[in-house]
């Protein structure tokens, strides 16, 4: 709910921006609903589900389609939340990235040459039939052995960092083979844009 | 007189522990070296002494002074209990002997009537400043006491007094280091929830606690990833290793040296784009430390000094090498390496000369080499679904089962006397530190919130 608005709020604010440079209007105060109240969990958890967002009124110059239908224009939680990188997903006890792993790596590159700014952290994550200290280690193999093909695929070196959290922070909590398989991957994270 | 005895024959013990460390020698003792000055020791006909510990007596009636003299007789009872060296007489036997006003009136005829062996008597008494607590221990055939101590400090935390104590009958009885004074440091996300935030989504953080899991406290308030924390010899600082977000740059893994009782923290190996450091080792004198260090990925056991100077590499493998811990004299060391196509425990030499494979396991990890009389590595193995704790001793060469395929059970570590290993383990549901006995027995659990790991345990 609260991503929701952040993203309206901050394509309002690029259409805005947008509008003033190419019209080179003098800057005027517009409209902008007011910024989300403040709540806490707790405050939410009591609370009947709020209605919805009324529709800010505005006339300002309807947002550029391509900005509104990219949310890659958001700031890096938003990116991260409605990422377009794919995780290349292991086999049990493995660092080898397989047939499926290379597809997802080859759309990830795709990714990283339309945006070209952008800086990534691979996160190598193992589960939990593995030991925890080993699996640190290997997460690290993963997280490496995708950055490696993606560079294979002209992605400079630079642009792509490696970190591993072993099987501290498993995607699924399930204790099966469906759990296992989501949580032995490399996972995308935009660090910088 | 009798001190300066038995601290020459802890000497000897340690010695002939150093030897066991350099050439395993056919045999092994099964016992601790018993302690020369029999008139002092309570021993029993046959099998082991059977012992009373009764509740400790309040000198006054006031709420504070009871509370602290049921806490230290409760406390005591569970110390002696856990070396299992005697037979503990039941608190319900115990219960049925009026109790005295004073440790100077003992009902000897009234053990007697129990088969008591031996009685271990206290007081609790306020002060100006705080508490002084006497304990007797007393052998019941002759009333002979063969111990006796008094205490004074601060009431804050009664249970030290029953640990000092404890500590202080296994060494005077037995010259046996008990372990009622050291504490177990170890990774939880107890309090993550309460600390997560939107740049955060992942908290764990450095706890320890005492032997026996009371007086947990967090060391490291980073917000991070923390894990795996190592004791100084000393017991005055913990090493481990800490995830450092850098933004554009990444995220680093740091080895951190933090003296918790100062307050001071120091980074001996940070992080870069290219170097990730974990899993720090202390040697056993306390200068030095063993940690994984992978740069551009590969993997590699290293030596530094404490200051992070002095760095040196003892591995050259392209795959895994990690998870050190040094021999009880420093001069080998036991990592784990994946060379062979599974993880599996390997030996070397501190220089990195001499390396060989120890195990044969479809996944081996977290070597600990035990400081006590057994010389043996214990580590956690893959059977079946998870892990079990298995013990190898360089003695027989053989290898045995600690747990029994209960849940998972992983990331072993040695108490200082060798008889007991912290571990993790899922038996319960979330994964907890629980404490065993190398034979197996003697189960218990240690944390009990959230998900806990990498237990280590102060020498």
């Amino acid at each position: 709910m609260r991503h929701t608005r952040f993203a309206v709020i901050a394509i309002l604010i690029a259409a805005v921006s947008v509008g003033a440079c190419g019209k080179k209007k003098p800057p005027v105060a517009r409209p902008l609903p007011p910024p989300p109240a403040p709540t806490t969990p707790s405050t939410t958890a009591t609370r009947p589900p709020a209605p919805p967002e009324p529709v800010p009124e505005t006339s300002a110059i309807p947002p550029e389609p391509t900005i509104k239908d990219d949310p890659m224009a958001g700031d890096l939680d938003t990116i991260n939340k409605n990422s377009p990188f794919q995780p290349v997903f292991f086999a049990l006890d493995s660092y080898e990235v397989d047939g499926g792993g290379q597809q997802a790596l080859t759309t990830n590159a795709g990714i990283l040459k339309k945006y070209p700014t952008w800086i990534i952290t691979i996160e190598g994550h193992c589960d939990e039939r593995g030991t925890a200290e080993y699996n640190l280690a290997l997460g690290e193999k993963r997280a490496l052995a995708a950055k490696t093909y993606l560079v294979s695929l002209g992605v400079p070196a630079d642009r792509v960092r490696t970190v591993s959290y072993g099987k501290e922070f498993p995607f699924d909590p399930g204790h099966d083979e469906g759990a296992w398989s989501k949580n032995r991957r490399a996972h995308f994270v935009v660090t910088s844009k | 007189m009798t001190r300066t005895v038995f601290s020459l024959a802890a000497i000897a013990a340690l010695s002939s522990l150093s030897l066991l460390g350099q050439q395993p020698p056919a045999g092994q003792p099964a016992q601790p070296p018993q302690n020369p000055d029999i008139n002092l020791v309570i021993t029993g006909p046959g099998g082991p002494p059977k012992l009373a510990i009764t509740p400790f007596v309040a000198v006054s009636n006031d709420a504070e002074t009871v509370a602290a003299a049921k806490t230290i007789g409760d406390v005591l009872y569970d110390d002696i209990n856990y070396e299992r060296e005697y037979y503990m007489i039941g608190k319900d036997a115990i219960a049925t002997i009026p109790r005295s006003s004073s440790i100077d009136e003992v009902p000897l005829d009234r053990w007697k009537e129990l088969n008591a062996d031996g009685l271990i008597v206290g007081s609790v008494q306020k002060t100006g400043s705080g508490i002084l607590v006497r304990m007797r221990m007393i052998r019941v055939s002759n009333g002979q006491t063969v111990l006796g101590k008094e205490y004074s400090g601060s009431i804050a935390n009664p249970r030290q007094y029953a640990h000092t104590i404890s500590d202080e009958i296994f060494m005077q009885q037995l010259t046996l280091r008990g372990v009622a004074r050291t504490k177990l440091a170890f990774t939880s996300d107890r309090d993550a929830e309460r600390m997560l935030s939107p740049e955060n989504r992942d908290i764990k953080e450095i706890y320890f606690a005492d032997y026996d899991g009371a007086n947990a406290r967090r060391v490291t308030v980073s917000k991070t990833l923390n894990v795996a924390p190592a004791w100084s010899p000393d017991g005055q600082a913990l090493a481990y290793s800490s995830w450092r977000p850098a933004g554009q740059f990444g995220t680093f893994q740091d080895v951190i040296i933090s003296y918790i009782y100062k307050g001071v923290r120091q980074t001996p190996a940070n992080g870069s784009p290219d170097k990730q450091n974990y899993l720090p080792a202390w040697s056993p004198d306390g200068t030095k430390v063993a940690f994984t260090l992978s740069q551009g990925g590969n993997q590699e056991i290293y030596v530094m000094n404490k200051d992070g100077s002095g760095l040196r590499r003892l591995t050259n493998n392209p795959d895994i090498d990690t998870s050190p811990t040094w021999s009880p004299t420093g001069t080998q060391i036991a990592w784990v390496s994946g060379r062979s196509g599974n993880p599996q425990v390997y030996i070397m030499n501190a220089d990195g000369t001499g390396q060989r494979k120890l195990t044969n396991e479809s996944w081996a990890d977290r070597p600990t080499w035990s400081r006590g009389v057994f010389n043996e590595i214990a580590y956690a193995a893959r059977t079946g679904a998870g892990f079990d704790i298995k013990i190898y001793s360089f003695s027989t060469g053989q290898t045995m089962n600690v747990t029994d395929g209960i849940g998972s059970n992983e990331s072993p570590a040695f108490s200082p006397n060798g008889r007991h290993l912290a571990f993790v383990s899922t038996r319960n549901g979330k994964a907890q530190i629980f404490t065993i006995d190398r034979d197996g027995k003697n189960l218990r659990q240690i944390t009990r919130e959230g998900n806990n790991g990498y237990p280590n345990w102060s020498q």
